[in-house]
C-alpha cells in the first residue's frame, strides 16, 4: 500500500477559539442581545450618566431684585450636593432626634428595609414549612397566598391607609377604640404601620420561593436525620435551613434591594414630607418637586450607592449566587487556580536567586 | 486578551460618547432663559385652547365650556383635568413650563400660594395692565399680584367658618362666641350635660391645612408670618402665644388628639357625626352637613359664624384659585378672552349655584336670592374681607413645610412653642430673602 | 373435586395483637395535623383578611366610608357604579392599562427569550460582565431615571426631537427597562436547566438551532416562560411612577394613576368606597390570572427558582 503524506484531517469549519470564554459566537450573541442592550442603554443608560451630571449641578435660585424674576440656569458646584449634608444640614426633627434630612432618611430606609426583610424572612419560611406539612386545602392555601402579591401596591397603600385610620378596624380590633393610636401621624406608629403593610404584602412571596427549594429537598434526607435521632429544630437547623439556603439568598437579596427602594407606599399611606417615614427614594423625588434637580440626583446616586454596596455584600458575604452559570464560574476557578500556581512558581524562583536551569524549564 | 482590552475601550468610548452628549445637553437647557418675548400682539393670537384646573368634581365645569364653544367655534377650549392633589396639580404644570410647553396648557388654575412661584419662575405670562379688576375682591386681585404685577385672574377664594352647634349652645344658653376663651367656657357648659362631646376641631395633619389652621392661630393673636415690608415676624410674643393656646388647648383635651390627624374630611365627619361642638372648616361642609340622606346627624343643628381669636374675632386663611395664562401658551389672545368671560359675573353665579364655592365677584355676596340660598355668604364675605393670605414667597414649597415642622412639633409636644418659632423665624428669613 | 372453603383463623401473634389494636397513628401525629391545620388556616386569614376589609367597605353607602361594621349594612353597589361614573372615566384607564401591560410583557418575552438564549447557550466574552450590566440596570431607583427621561421623552434635547408626552410608547419604554432584567435573568435561569443534550439530539436529526430551540426548548421552558410573562405583566400593571409622569391626560391615564386620583363630589372628599371599589376592580384581572394560572407560576418559580 503506498504510504503517501499523512492526510491532514479535514478543515475545521468552525472559528478558531480566541479563549476559553469565547466560541466565536460573539456576533450572533451580539445580534440577540442587542434589542435588550438598546433599550436598557436608551433608558437606563442615558439617564443615568445624565443624572450623575446633574448632581454636580445646582440651580441658581436667587430672586433678583429689581424684577422679581429667578435667576435661571444652573451652575457647576462639583460635590457640593453631596458634602452639605455635613456643612450645611437641612435639620429636621424625625423619630431619631434631629439631624440632617438626608440622614434621617438614610435612618428609616435602613430601620424599614431590615426590620421588614427580617420579619417577611421569618414569616415567610414558616408558611412555607406549614405549606409542606399540609396535605389537603392546599390549593386553597396557594391560592390565598398570591393575594397579596397580585393586589397593586398603590391600591394596598390605599387599603391600609383605611384600615390603620384613627377611627377605622384597626384600632376597633385591638381595643384602642377609647384611646386611639395616631397610626397615620407622623411619629413611630406610622413607622410600624408601613413595616406592618410591606411585610404583609411580601412574606408570601418569600414562602413561595421557600416553598419551592423545600420542595426540592428529597424526603429520604428527612428519613435519614430521623433514623440518626434528630429531633425537628435540629432537623430544621441542620439539614432544611442549609439546603434551601441558595434559594432564600436569593430571594432575600432581592427583597432587600427592593425595600430599600421603597417609595409606593409610604407615598400612599402616610403622605410626602413625613420625617418619620421619608425613605431616600421619597426624599429624592421631593426635592426633584422643588425643581432642586442636581440635589434630586445627588440624593438619588446616594441611594444607588447604597444599593450597590447592599448586593456587594450580599453577593461576597451570604455568597448569593445571582449569575449563576456553572460555565463561567468552572472557567473562573481554573483561572484562578493556574494563577495561583504560576504566583507559587514565581515567588519560588524568586528565592532561588538565579534563573539558570539545568535543563529542564523553570516554569 | 485582545479581545478584553478591545471590548473594554469600546465600553469607554460609548460611555465618555454620552457623557459629552448629556453634558452638551444639560448645558443648553441650563441657558434656555425666562426673557418674556415682550410682543404686544401676542396677546391677539387666537385659536383653540385647553384649560387645565384639578378634578372636575360636580361635572360643571365641561357645561360651561360647551356654552363658549358653541359662541366660539374656531377657539375651542378643552378640558384637562388634573389630579385633586394641590401638590400633583403643582407638578403638572411645572412640567409643562419645564418643557416649554410640551404638555399644551394655555388657561392654569393657579391656587393662591403658588403665584409668586410660578410668576417668580416665569411659567405665568404677565397679564395686560389694561385689565379691570375693579369689581373682584381686593384680597382675591391681592392673592393674584406678584412685585406689583398682575399674574392671574381672580376666579374663586375661600375663607375659614367657624361652624357651631346651634342646639347645644341655645340649650345651654350660650352666644356664639368671638375670642377662644368663650369658646372654652362654652365647652365646659356644654360638657356638663354631653360629656362624650369634642370641644373643636380643625385641621392637623402635616399638610397645607396645617400650614392654614396654623396661620389663624398666630394671626388671630395678633402675630403675624411676615411683616409689611416682607421680613419674617414670627416669633414675636403676640405668634407665640396664639401658638401656646393651641398647645394647651390639645393638651387639655379642647381639641382631641386624634385631631392631630385630620384633614378636611375627617375634621368634617367628626363634626357630622355629632362629636364636636365647634369645626374650623371651609364653606363647602355647609350643603354636605345639610344632608338629609342620613349621612349628617346635625341637620338644621349648626350654625356659621366667624372664627374666634385671642381677644376678639380671628383672621382666617385666604384661600382660593386664580386663572392664569401659560407663557408657553401659541393662543394667548384667546386664552385673555377665555378667563375673563368665565369669571364674568353670570357665570360666577351660575358657579356658585352648581358648586357652592366662593364667588370673586365682589356683588354676589350681597344678591339676595343667593343669600337666602346659601345662609353662609355674609359670613363667607366677612371672614375673606378680614382675611390674610399665607406667605407670599417664590420658594414656598420649601416655606410652607418650615411652617408644618415648626407647627407639628409645636402641636404635638416634642417642641417648646417659643423655641419652635425661633427655629421657624430662622429658617424663614433665610427663605424669604 | 370441590373446593371446600377452608376456614382461615387468623393467628396472631400477641405483639401483631397489640399493634394491631393501637391507635392507628399516634398523638404527635394528631398534635403535628392540628398544629398544620391551624398553620394553614392562619395563613390563609394573613392574606384574605385585609383583603376581605377592602372588599366590603367596597360594598358600603358611598358616605359611610369609614365605618367599621364587620358587613355593610346596607349593603350596595353605588360605588362600583360612581366608579364607572363619566367624570372619572375609569374604563377608559382599566383599557389603558392593558395595552400598556400587554405590550411590555409581548416586547419584554420577546427580547427576554432571545437575549437569554444568548446568555444561556452561546460562548461569548464578556457574558458575565453584561449579565451583570443587565441585572445591574434593575437596582437603579425609579426617581434617578424620572426627570432625565421627561426632559428625554418631551423634546428637550435637540438630538431627539420628539414630544412623547401623553403617547403609549413614552411608558411602554421605560417600564421596559424594569421588566427586561428580571425576565433575561429568570429565562436564562430556565434555559440553562435544560440539558443540551435536547437540542443536540435535534440538531442531528437535522434541525437548525433556531428551529431546535423554537421547536424543542421553547415548549419544555414554557413554565417558566409563564411565570416569566405573569411577573411581568403584574409588574407592569403595578407601575404607578413612570405612568403619572407620562400619561397625563384625562384619556390616557392608567388605571393605577387614576384610582390615586379619585375625588368625591367636592374638593376635599376622600371617597374611601369609591377607592375602595376601583381597588378592587383593579386587582380582580391580576387575580383572575394569578388563579388560573397558579399551578404553572408555581411550578415556574419551583422550577426556576432553584439553580
Amino acid at each position: 500500500m503506498a504510504v503517501t503524506t499523512a492526510e491532514r484531517p479535514a478543515p475545521i469549519t468552525t472559528k478558531r477559539k480566541k479563549n476559553a470564554f469565547s466560541d466565536g459566537q460573539g456576533t450572533l450573541a451580539a445580534m440577540l442581545l442587542s434589542p435588550t442592550l438598546l433599550v436598557l442603554f436608551l433608558v437606563a443608560g442615558i439617564p443615568i450618566v445624565m443624572s450623575v451630571t446633574e448632581s454636580f449641578f445646582r440651580v441658581n435660585g436667587g430672586v433678583d431684585p429689581n424684577t422679581g424674576l429667578v435667576n435661571s440656569g444652573t451652575s457647576f458646584v462639583g460635590l457640593a450636593n453631596f458634602t452639605d449634608i455635613f456643612a450645611h444640614p437641612a435639620t429636621v426633627a424625625g423619630v431619631y432626634g434631629s439631624m440632617d434630612r438626608l440622614i434621617n432618611a438614610f435612618l428609616n430606609t435602613t430601620l424599614f428595609t431590615v426590620l421588614c426583610v427580617v420579619l417577611e424572612t421569618i414569616l415567610g419560611v414558616s408558611m412555607a414549612l406549614i405549606m409542606t406539612k399540609a396535605f389537603r386545602g392546599r390549593g386553597l392555601v396557594r391560592a390565598s397566598i398570591l393575594v397579596p402579591w397580585a393586589i397593586p401596591t398603590i391600591v394596598s397603600a390605599m387599603m391600609w391607609k383605611l384600615i390603620f385610620n384613627t377611627s377605622g378596624v384597626a384600632n376597633k380590633v385591638l381595643g384602642f377604640s377609647a384611646n386611639p393610636i395616631l397610626w397615620l401621624a407622623d411619629n413611630k406608629y406610622s413607622q410600624m404601620a408601613i413595616i406592618a403593610a410591606d411585610v404583609w404584602k411580601t412574606a408570601p412571596f418569600i414562602g413561595l420561593l421557600t416553598l419551592a427549594g423545600l420542595q426540592t429537598i428529597p424526603s429520604e434526607v428527612y428519613e435519614a436525620a430521623k433514623v440518626d435521632g434528630a429531633n425537628a429544630w435540629q432537623t430544621f437547623v441542620r439539614i432544611t435551613l442549609p439546603m434551601v439556603k441558595p434559594a432564600l439568598v436569593v430571594a432575600v437579596l432581592f427583597r432587600t434591594l427592593d425595600t430599600l427602594r421603597m417609595f409606593d407606599l409610604p407615598y400612599g399611606m402616610i403622605g410626602p414630607n413625613k420625617y418619620s417615614v421619608e425613605t431616600l427614594s421619597m426624599f429624592a423625588y421631593q426635592e426633584m418637586m422643588q425643581t432642586r434637580y442636581g440635589t434630586a440626583a445627588a440624593y438619588s446616586i446616594v441611594l444607588f450607592f447604597y444599593i450597590v454596596l447592599v448586593a456587594f455584600l450580599f453577593v461576597r458575604l451570604l455568597g448569593a449566587d445571582v449569575v449563576g452559570d456553572e460555565e463561567l464560574k468552572a472557567i473562573n476557578a481554573q483561572r484562578k487556580r493556574l494563577h495561583a500556581l504560576h504566583n507559587k512558581q514565581q515567588k519560588a524562583s524568586a528565592k532561588r536567586r538565579t534563573t539558570i536551569t539545568s535543563g529542564s524549564a523553570a516554569s | 486578551m485582545a479581545r478584553k482590552n478591545k471590548l473594554a475601550r469600546l465600553t469607554l468610548s460609548v460611555l465618555s460618547a454620552t457623557a459629552i452628549l448629556a453634558t452638551a445637553a444639560c448645558g443648553s437647557s441650563g441657558t434656555a432663559g425666562s426673557t418674556a418675548s415682550a410682543s404686544s400682539d401676542e396677546w391677539s393670537k387666537t385659536g383653540p385652547i385647553n384649560y387645565v384646573q384639578g378634578k372636575d368634581t360636580s361635572g360643571y365645569v365641561q357645561g360651561i365650556l360647551d356654552k363658549w364653544n358653541a359662541l366660539h367655534a374656531d377657539q375651542k377650549v378643552t378640558l384637562v383635568e388634573l389630579s385633586d392633589s394641590a401638590d400633583e396639580q403643582r407638578a403638572a404644570m411645572i412640567k409643562n413650563a419645564e418643557s416649554k410647553g410640551a404638555s399644551n396648557y394655555d388657561v392654569l388654575s393657579v391656587d393662591v400660594v403658588w403665584t409668586a412661584e410660578f410668576a417668580a419662575n416665569g411659567y405665568l405670562a404677565q397679564l395686560p395692565t389694561t385689565l379691570d379688576t375693579s369689581g373682584y375682591l381686593k384680597a382675591a386681585v391681592d392673592a393674584a399680584t406678584y412685585f406689583n404685577k398682575l399674574y392671574a385672574f381672580p376666579a374663586t377664594s375661600d375663607g375659614a367658618l367657624l361652624y357651631y352647634r346651634k342646639d347645644l349652645l341655645d340649650a345651654a344658653g350660650l352666644k356664639v362666641p368671638t375670642t377662644w376663651a368663650d369658646m372654652k367656657t362654652a365647652c365646659a357648659k356644654i360638657k356638663t350635660t354631653n360629656p362624650t362631646i369634642d370641644c373643636y376641631g380643625g385641621q392637623f395633619q402635616k399638610y397645607e391645612g396645617l400650614t392654614c389652621n396654623f396661620a389663624e392661630m398666630v394671626n388671630s393673636a395678633g402675630g403675624a408670618f411676615l411683616a409689611a415690608d416682607g421680613t419674617p415676624t414670627v416669633n414675636t410674643d403676640k405668634a407665640v402665644a396664639g401658638v401656646q393656646w393651641a398647645v394647651d388647648a390639645f393638651k387639655d383635651g379642647t381639641i382631641p388628639k386624634a385631631a392631630l390627624t385630620w384633614k378636611e374630611e375627617e375634621s368634617r365627619t367628626a363634626f357630622q357625626n355629632g362629636n364636636l361642638v365647634f369645626l374650623r372648616n371651609w364653606p363647602y361642609v355647609y350643603t354636605l352637613a345639610q344632608k338629609t340622606d342620613g349621612s349628617s346627624k346635625v341637620v338644621d343643628k349648626f350654625g356659621v359664624a366667624p372664627i374666634p381669636g385671642l381677644n376678639g374675632p380671628g383672621v382666617s386663611t385666604l384661600g382660593g384659585h386664580n386663572m392664569g395664562v401659560s407663557k408657553y401658551s401659541q393662543n394667548k389672545g384667546t386664552a385673555l378672552a377665555f378667563l375673563k368671560w368665565y369669571n364674568s359675573a353670570e357665570n360666577q353665579k351660575a358657579n356658585l349655584l352648581a358648586n357652592s364655592s366662593a364667588p370673586t365677584w365682589t356683588a354676589l355676596y350681597t344678591d339676595a336670592d343667593l343669600t337666602s340660598k346659601f345662609a353662609y355668604l355674609p359670613v363667607l364675605k366677612a371672614s375673606i374681607d378680614g382675611a390674610q393670605s399665607r406667605p407670599k414667597a417664590v420658594k414656598y414649597g420649601d416655606v410652607t413645610l418650615a411652617i408644618q415642622d415648626a407647627a407639628y412639633n409645636a402641636l404635638n409636644g416634642t417642641t417648646a412653642p417659643k423655641a419652635a418659632m425661633d427655629d421657624l423665624q430662622t429658617k424663614l428669613t433665610a427663605l424669604v430673602k | 373435586m370441590t373446593q371446600v372453603p377452608i376456614p382461615v383463623v387468623a393467628r396472631l401473634t400477641p405483639e401483631e395483637l397489640g399493634a394491631l389494636q393501637k391507635p392507628r397513628h399516634e398523638a404527635k401525629w394528631w398534635v403535628g395535623s392540628v398544629a398544620s391545620v391551624v398553620g394553614m388556616a392562619f395563613i390563609v386569614i394573613y392574606c384574605l383578611l385585609p383583603f376581605y376589609w377592602m372588599l366590603v367597605s367596597s360594598f358600603r353607602l358611598p358616605t359611610m366610608g369609614l365605618s367599621n361594621d364587620y358587613w355593610p349594612s346596607p349593603a350596595s353597589i353605588e360605588n362600583y357604579t360612581g366608579v364607572f361614573g363619566t367624570q372619572n372615566n375609569f374604563l377608559r384607564a382599566i383599557l389603558n392599562s392593558v395595552v400598556v401591560s400587554v405590550t411590555t410583557t409581548l416586547l419584554t418575552l420577546v427580547f427576554g427569550i432571545i437575549g437569554a438564549y444568548a446568555l444561556a447557550r452561546l460562548r461569548f466574552a464578556a457574558k458575565g460582565v453584561i449579565l451583570g450590566i443587565i441585572i445591574g440596570a434593575s437596582m437603579f431607583p425609579g426617581v434617578t431615571l424620572l426627570v432625565p427621561l421627561f426632559k428625554l421623552f418631551t423634546g428637550s434635547y435637540s438630538w431627539l426631537p420628539i414630544n412623547w408626552l401623553n403617547q403609549y410608547q413614552a411608558a411602554i419604554i421605560p417600564s421596559l427597562s424594569f421588566g427586561l432584567p428580571l425576565a433575561v435573568w429568570l429565562l436564562t435561569a430556565f434555559f440553562r436547566q435544560l440539558p443540551v443534550e435536547l437540542e443536540q439530539a435535534a440538531m442531528v436529526d437535522g434541525c437548525t438551532p433556531g428551529e431546535a430551540f423554537r421547536l424543542i426548548i421553547l415548549p419544555l421552558a414554557a413554565p417558566g416562560v409563564f411565570t416569566t410573562a405573569i411577573l411581568t405583566f403584574i409588574a407592569v400593571w403595578n407601575e404607578f411612577m413612570i405612568s403619572l409622569t407620562f400619561l397625563q391626560s384625562k384619556d390616557m391615564k392608567t388605571a393605577t394613576v387614576s384610582l390615586s386620583q379619585f375625588t368625591g363630589t367636592l374638593g376635599y372628599n376622600v371617597p374611601y368606597g369609591s377607592i375602595m371599589a376601583a381597588g378592587v376592580i383593579t386587582t380582580i384581572p391580576l387575580l383572575i390570572l394569578v388563579l388560573f394560572f397558579q399551578r404553572r407560576i408555581v411550578a415556574g418559580l419551583t422550577a426556576g427558582g432553584v439553580k
